[in-house]
């Protein structure tokens, strides 16, 4: 993944998923990005660790919140931040992903943050680039700041992972999310339950080190967290569940559900949510046991942290040819 | 035509079991003698310092580009690649554009194959209208005009009563019906084995039963129509046991494997590699294994290179998005010879897979070392290494699933009806 980086703080020359990253770079990320939670609540909210950079945010996906996270983390650091509309761009005109790639190089950003549909995009279009890719989402493969952002919001409430007992809930067969949170908050010492209905349960899931439920009651039964996926639209109607009804009726997070879990447990969501479909209003805005939008707080903070990371393996002016004066 | 012998050859004949040091002499386009000391007053010689000479192999599955996709392959780049890798019959798919659905274009194969090609190019029709459709084919004039057998290429016939009637209209004139076994609704948006590497790349997979309810299904009605029916390519543990039951109860059964599902497992797609991208997909090694010995015990009759040349724009990207589909026919020899290196496989049993293996079922002359037969021959060293590299491949598509892999065994020259359509070393020629 990385070629020789001088930093020993974060190796890596991408980000492109946590697979790949030690226990020591996870923490170093959320102990940077910690320290950009209270950067973050001042009244200037301006740093320069970007200054000079130029982020190019490529959405191949439509994203609200991540996008403005990711634009918000990469100009609180400094960075000109150029958003590329992909819907008018010319992958639309039938330019390849390769191809985009090879024309936004030409153009020397240093950063390059990247949503695409297809799992591996992100890797395939970092191998074709010199600058540091970060991924926000590839497919149903992974999104790293997600669980980044996750891990960061459970640790500042709980003031821990090790030994939490965490329950991931809904579609973990097309979830990118899931697979991160696994990985990452397995390395951490939590152990992991992933809980759905067998249609959206991806083969050999329990072969990625959690253990799996069909039923709520049981997967939820002592959890500290309990995060609810989204279930996507074209998913609701008939072809993986029969309907949104029963949909909640079995997997919805309601206050009885919510009840089958350790008391006082928190609820979690990366959004956007769909409520009543698979968590109720109540749950969502619960002002004590819903993290939701202590999430979104702890998604520009771990960007940043993330953005800083892979600035700091970039070549810097006087060093050798990418100088320019 | 002056006589053509060869010295000194170590003679390879998969079909009488023909496994000896000897000599070899070639009259007219045909084998005229077999035997020790056959005297070169008369001819040209061939020094073969002990190399084998085995027939030239059948390819059962050669995808080519012509017509429709000619800037993937054309019918002379295909027979170029076949004819460096010891391949001198291919049998070409007819899922081209258009699809080789009409006598007229059966026909065109075959002129083009006349006029361009270096090797035997041996044409399939369609079974269906468009290879994609529920009308089927005039089988009996397309047989006319030289179609060997039908087939739909790589799509599978999803509609039961079709294949039913295209398995029982079939039966009328002993033709043979090839399919490819895909469950298209099971496969869904499937691009690799399920497992637990496809969950963990979050790629979507394909069920190894999207294969398997499709054989039981054909099966069932091979049963019931009395058609013959060859499956162009297995690829599961599962599909084996099918084939077996089906075998065991008489029917006029038999089937394929790509040679990639002999040599590679779905690790090699790690890294979202998408030359790896095949249909049907590689699948786990254990599944892997279970060929090997269905191949062994002749449960599986042929082995092909399943050659399918897809342009860069078509692979280079996102796994998802990339076609299926990799080029082989040149490579096709070496694997198998690879195979009989690395799994210990028995030479002669791995080269009847590709010889009197798919020359019986297709029922033409060929695949033979033996007196009277075409002298379409190889000469190969089976020892020497080399690594396969896509850029020297005559194929006009780079996309090899085996790119950088050490394999062994390397065609030195290759011969259709006595005449050399190749040779690697220029005083062979």
């Amino acid at each position: 993944m990385s070629e020789a980086p001088e930093s020993t703080y974060f190796p890596h020359q991408h980000l492109l998923g946590i697979e790949g990253l030690s226990k020591q770079d996870i923490l170093n990320l959320l102990d940077r990005a910690e320290s950009y939670v209270s950067f973050n609540r001042q009244a200037n909210k301006k740093g320069d660790a970007l200054r000079g950079r130029t982020q190019i945010n490529l959405f191949f996906e439509s994203s609200t919140r991540t996008q403005s996270s990711f634009e918000l983390a990469g100009k609180r650091l400094g960075a000109d931040v150029m958003n590329m509309n992909v819907a008018s761009s010319a992958m639309s005109k039938g330019e390849t992903l390769i191809d985009t790639a090879v024309t936004l190089n030409a153009m020397n950003p240093d950063l390059i943050v990247v949503r695409h549909s297809a799992s591996g995009a992100v890797a395939l279009l970092a191998q074709k680039v010199s600058c540091a890719v970060l991924n926000a989402g590839d497919g149903a493969h992974e999104h790293p700041t997600q669980a980044l952002l996750d891990a960061l919001t459970i640790r500042r409430r709980l003031g821990r992972l090790d030994g939490l007992k965490i329950a991931i809930c809904g579609d973990i067969a097309h979830s990118r999310v899931a697979r991160s949170n696994i990985i990452l908050l397995s390395m951490m010492g939590a152990q992991i339950n992933l809980v759905g209905p067998r249609t959206l349960i991806p083969h050999s899931a329990e072969r990625l080190g959690a253990r799996v439920f069909y039923d709520m009651k049981q997967g939820l039964a002592g959890c500290d967290i309990v995060m609810m996926l989204r279930l996507q639209n074209e998913r609701m109607s008939g072809s993986l569940v029969p309907s949104v009804r029963e949909y909640y009726h079995l997997y919805g997070l309601d206050e009885d559900k919510l009840g089958y879990a350790k008391p006082g447990a928190l609820v979690m969501h990366p959004g956007p949510m769909n409520r009543g479909v698979e968590i109720d209003s109540a749950i969502a805005d619960h002002p004590d046991l819903s993290l939701i939008r202590e999430q979104v707080e702890m998604g520009v903070a771990v960007r940043m942290a993330a953005l800083e990371a892979l600035a700091l393996n970039l070549p810097r002016n006087g060093d050798g040819e990418a100088s320019y004066g | 035509m002056a006589d053509l012998i060869f010295q000194n050859v170590r003679l390879l004949d998969p079909a009488s079991g023909l496994d000896m040091i000897g000599d070899l002499r070639v009259r007219d386009g045909r084998i005229a003698e077999i035997g020790q000391s056959i005297t070169a007053a008369d001819g040209d010689c061939i020094d073969g310092k002990a190399r084998a000479l085995m027939p030239g192999l059948i390819d059962m599955q050669v995808h080519t580009g012509e017509p429709g996709y000619e800037h993937r392959e054309t019918l002379a780049t295909a027979s170029h690649a076949a004819a460096r890798g010891g391949v001198t019959s291919i049998v070409v798919m007819p899922d081209t554009r258009p699809a080789i659905d009409d006598a007229a274009l059966v026909d065109f194969i075959s002129r083009r194959a006349r006029d361009t090609a270096m090797v035997r190019v041996i044409p399939m029709a369609a079974i269906t209208k468009g290879c994609d459709s529920d009308q089927l084919c005039e089988f009996a004039l397309l047989r006319d005009a030289g179609a060997i057998a039908f087939s739909n290429g790589d799509h599978s016939i999803m509609n039961a009563l079709t294949m039913r009637r295209a398995l029982s209209y079939a039966a009328s004139f002993d033709a043979l019906i090839v399919h490819h076994a895909m469950d298209e609704d099971l496969l869904s948006a499937g691009v690799m084995n399920e497992s637990e590497l496809a969950t963990r790349l979050g790629l979507p997979g394909i069920p190894a039963a999207a294969e398997t309810v499709i054989i039981e299904r054909d099966l069932r009605l091979v049963q019931l129509t009395g058609g013959r029916y060859h499956l162009a390519q297995i690829s599961s543990a599962d599909s084996i046991v099918s084939m077996r039951n089906a075998r065991a109860l008489g029917l006029a059964v038999s089937c394929g494997v790509g040679i990639n599902h002999l040599l590679l497992n779905e690790n090699d797609v790690e890294n979202y590699r998408s030359f790896a991208k095949i249909n049907p997909p590689l699948r786990a090694e254990s599944d892997r294994l279970a060929l090997v010995d269905a191949v062994a015990d002749g449960t599986i009759d042929v082995i092909v290179s399943a050659h399918n040349p897809q342009d860069a724009d078509a692979k280079r990207q996102p796994f998802q998005q990339a076609a299926f589909g990799s080029v082989g026919v040149e490579t096709l020899l070496t694997g198998l010879i690879t195979l009989h290196h690395s799994e210990g496989m028995d030479l002669l049993t791995l080269l009847r897979t590709v010889t009197s293996g798919p020359a019986d079922i297709l029922g033409i002359e060929g695949g033979r070392l033996a007196v009277g037969a075409a002298a379409d021959m190889t000469l190969v060293d089976l020892d020497a290494p080399w690594i396969i590299d896509a850029d020297d491949l005559a194929s006009k598509s780079k996309n090899a699933v085996l790119e950088g892999r050490r394999v062994q065994g390397r065609v030195e020259a290759t011969f259709v009806a006595g005449k050399c359509v190749y040779a690697r070393d220029e005083d062979l020629a």
